[in-house]
C-alpha cells in the first residue's frame, strides 16, 4: 500500500520525464533541419529517422507487458498509453514526411506506390491500422466502448508491429541488420507473452 | 592533392554542379559500411600510395600500371557527368579522368576480350567494412567491350580539381554516366578482359533486382520502387529521370535490338 502511494506520486513526474525523453528524436530532427545537419539528403534522413522511431516506440509499448509479467512492476503499464501515442505520432510525421516531402502530393506517383510496392502498401496498412488506437485511447472513447471491445481492438498492435517490421525490411537495399534487430527484439516481446500465458 | 585538366572537353553540362560537400559526405561505397555517412568518416584508413593496376585476361599486353604511371598515360580531362543513383537520387559531378579507351588500346585486346571485369581492392584492414557479409567481396563489376571502349566511359582520377578523396573511390574508379552508379566501380586494382560475361557483386545479391546492364531507365522500375523520378541532390521536388540518364544519343545505339526490361 504505501508503495503504492509513493508510485502515485512519482508518476507524474516519471510522465513529464518519459514525455521529454521521447520528443527527444523530434526535437533533434527540427534542430538538425535548421542547423543545416541532415546530411546532403533531408529528405531521406527524416523519412528514415521518423520510420525508426516508429517502430522503436511501437516495440517500447509492447515492452510493458513483458515488463510486468517478469518483474510484476505496474509503472510501465501506466506510461503505455504515451508511448503509443508517441508511436502514432512519428508514424504520423513518417506518413507527412512521405506525402509532402517526398512526393509532394503527387497522387498518380503514391498511388502506384501504395497499389504497386509492397513494402508501401505494407507501411501505409499499418499506419491505417494505428489510427484507430490511437483514437481510442482516450479515457471517454474507452469507456464508450468498454473493455472487452477495446482489448480486442488493441490487440491489432500485433500485426501493425508485425507488418511496420516487415515494411522496414522490405525497402533496404541490402543491409537487413536493423530490420533483422527489430524483428529479433519484437518476436522476444512476443514470445515472452506466450511463455507467461501457458 | 591537385589534379589539374591538361585537355579541354566535348563533355560539358549546363546542370548545376552538385557541391563537394554533399559529393564527400553522401556515399554509396559498402567497404566501409552500408550507410552514406560512414564511408566520409571510416575512408581515411585507405592506402591510395603506392597503388597498382593490373591489367590482365584477353591482350596481347598483359601488364601492371602504377599509379603514377597511369596518370600520365593520357591527357586528363574535366568531365561534367549526371550521376544517378539506382536508390533513385542523383548529383552532377566535375570529374578528373581520361577515356578508359586510352588504357585498353594500349594493352591490345584479344579477338576474344568480350567483356572487361573490374575487381576493387580486398583488404579488410583498409576497408573495415569487408567484415560484413553484405556483399561478395572484392567488389566486381563489368562492361562489354564496346561499352568499355565508348568515349563517354572514363577511368577516373580526381572530381573538383583534386585527386578522388578516398570516400569517392581512390586512387581510381570508373564513371559510366549512363548506368547506376554501383555499375562504377571504386578503388581499382584489377582489370581483367575476359569472353564470357562476368557475374557482378550487386548481380549476386539480388540477381531479380541488379543487372549486368544497369542502365538508367524510368520504364524499368526497380522490383521495388519506381525509376520514373529521381531527387537531385540539393534539390526539393523530384525531376523525371531521363532515359540512359540523358545519354542516350550517344550511347542508346550500344544496344539496338536488345529487350532492356530483360537486360536491364
Amino acid at each position: 500500500m504505501r508503495q503504492q502511494s509513493k508510485l502515485n506520486r512519482v508518476m507524474p513526474w516519471l510522465k513529464v520525464g518519459v514525455f521529454l525523453l521521447a520528443l527527444l528524436p523530434f526535437i533533434k530532427l527540427i534542430l538538425g533541419f535548421y542547423q543545416d545537419d541532415l546530411g546532403a539528403n533531408p529528405i531521406e534522413k527524416i523519412t528514415h529517422t521518423t520510420g525508426f522511431w516508429t517502430l522503436s516506440f511501437l516495440l517500447i509499448t509492447l515492452t510493458a507487458t513483458p515488463l510486468r509479467l517478469i518483474t510484476h512492476w505496474s509503472w510501465p503499464i501506466r506510461l503505455r498509453r504515451m508511448l503509443g501515442l508517441f508511436a502514432f505520432f512519428y508514424a504520423c510525421l513518417h506518413f507527412l514526411t512521405y506525402l509532402i516531402l517526398d512526393q509532394f502530393f503527387d497522387a498518380a506517383a503514391i498511388i502506384e506506390d501504395i497499389s504497386k510496392r509492397p513494402y508501401i502498401t505494407l507501411g501505409f496498412t499499418a499506419f491505417v491500422l494505428l489510427t484507430p488506437l490511437a483514437i481510442s485511447s482516450n479515457d471517454t472513447i474507452t469507456r464508450k466502448i468498454g473493455s472487452k471491445n477495446w482489448r480486442r481492438l488493441h490487440s491489432l498492435i500485433y500485426p501493425i508491429a508485425i507488418v511496420g517490421v516487415i515494411h522496414f525490411a522490405w525497402l533496404v537495399k541490402k543491409d537487413l541488420s536493423t530490420p533483422l534487430m527489430f524483428a529479433g527484439l519484437l518476436s522476444t516481446l512476443l514470445l515472452i507473452r506466450l511463455f507467461y500465458r501457458r | 592533392e591537385k589534379l589539374t585538366a591538361s585537355a579541354s572537353s566535348a563533355y560539358g553540362l549546363t546542370d548545376e554542379l552538385t557541391p563537394l560537400k554533399d559529393i564527400t559526405r553522401y556515399n554509396n561505397f559498402y567497404e566501409f559500411g552500408t550507410d552514406k555517412e560512414s564511408p566520409a568518416k571510416r575512408a581515411s584508413s585507405l592506402i591510395t600510395r603506392p597503388w597498382t593496376i593490373s591489367v590482365e585476361g584477353e591482350v596481347e599486353k598483359p601488364q601492371t600500371f602504377d599509379i603514377d604511371q597511369l596518370l600520365k598515360l593520357a591527357p586528363i580531362e574535366e568531365r561534367i557527368y549526371r550521376l544517378r543513383c539506382v536508390e533513385a537520387w542523383s548529383m552532377v559531378v566535375p570529374w578528373l579522368g581520361y577515356p578508359l579507351a586510352e588504357l585498353i588500346k594500349r594493352v591490345q585486346p584479344t579477338s576474344a576480350a568480350h567483356y572487361v571485369e573490374f575487381i576493387s581492392l580486398h583488404d579488410p584492414e583498409q576497408m573495415p567494412g569487408q567484415r560484413s557479409p553484405v556483399l561478395q567481396w572484392p567488389y566486381k563489376e563489368g562492361l562489354r567491350i564496346d561499352e568499355a571502349m565508348h568515349p563517354l566511359t572514363l577511368l577516373t582520377f580526381g572530381l573538383y580539381g583534386e585527386l578522388l578523396p578516398k570516400q569517392n573511390g581512390a586512387p581510381v574508379r570508373m564513371v559510366i554516366p549512363w548506368k547506376y552508379g554501383f555499375k562504377s566501380a571504386k578503388s581499382i586494382v584489377k582489370i581483367r578482359f575476359v569472353e564470357q560475361q562476368p557475374v557482378s557483386s550487386w548481380m549476386q545479391a539480388g540477381p531479380n533486382e541488379y543487372g549486368f546492364y544497369a542502365n538508367v531507365n524510368p520504364a524499368v522500375d526497380h522490383p521495388r520502387w519506381s525509376q520514373a523520378k529521381e531527387r537531385r541532390i540539393g534539390d526539393f521536388l523530384k525531376r523525371p529521370t531521363l532515359p540512359f540518364n540523358g545519354y542516350a544519343d550517344q550511347v542508346a545505339s550500344l544496344y539496338n535490338g536488345m529487350d532492356l526490361t530483360k537486360d536491364f
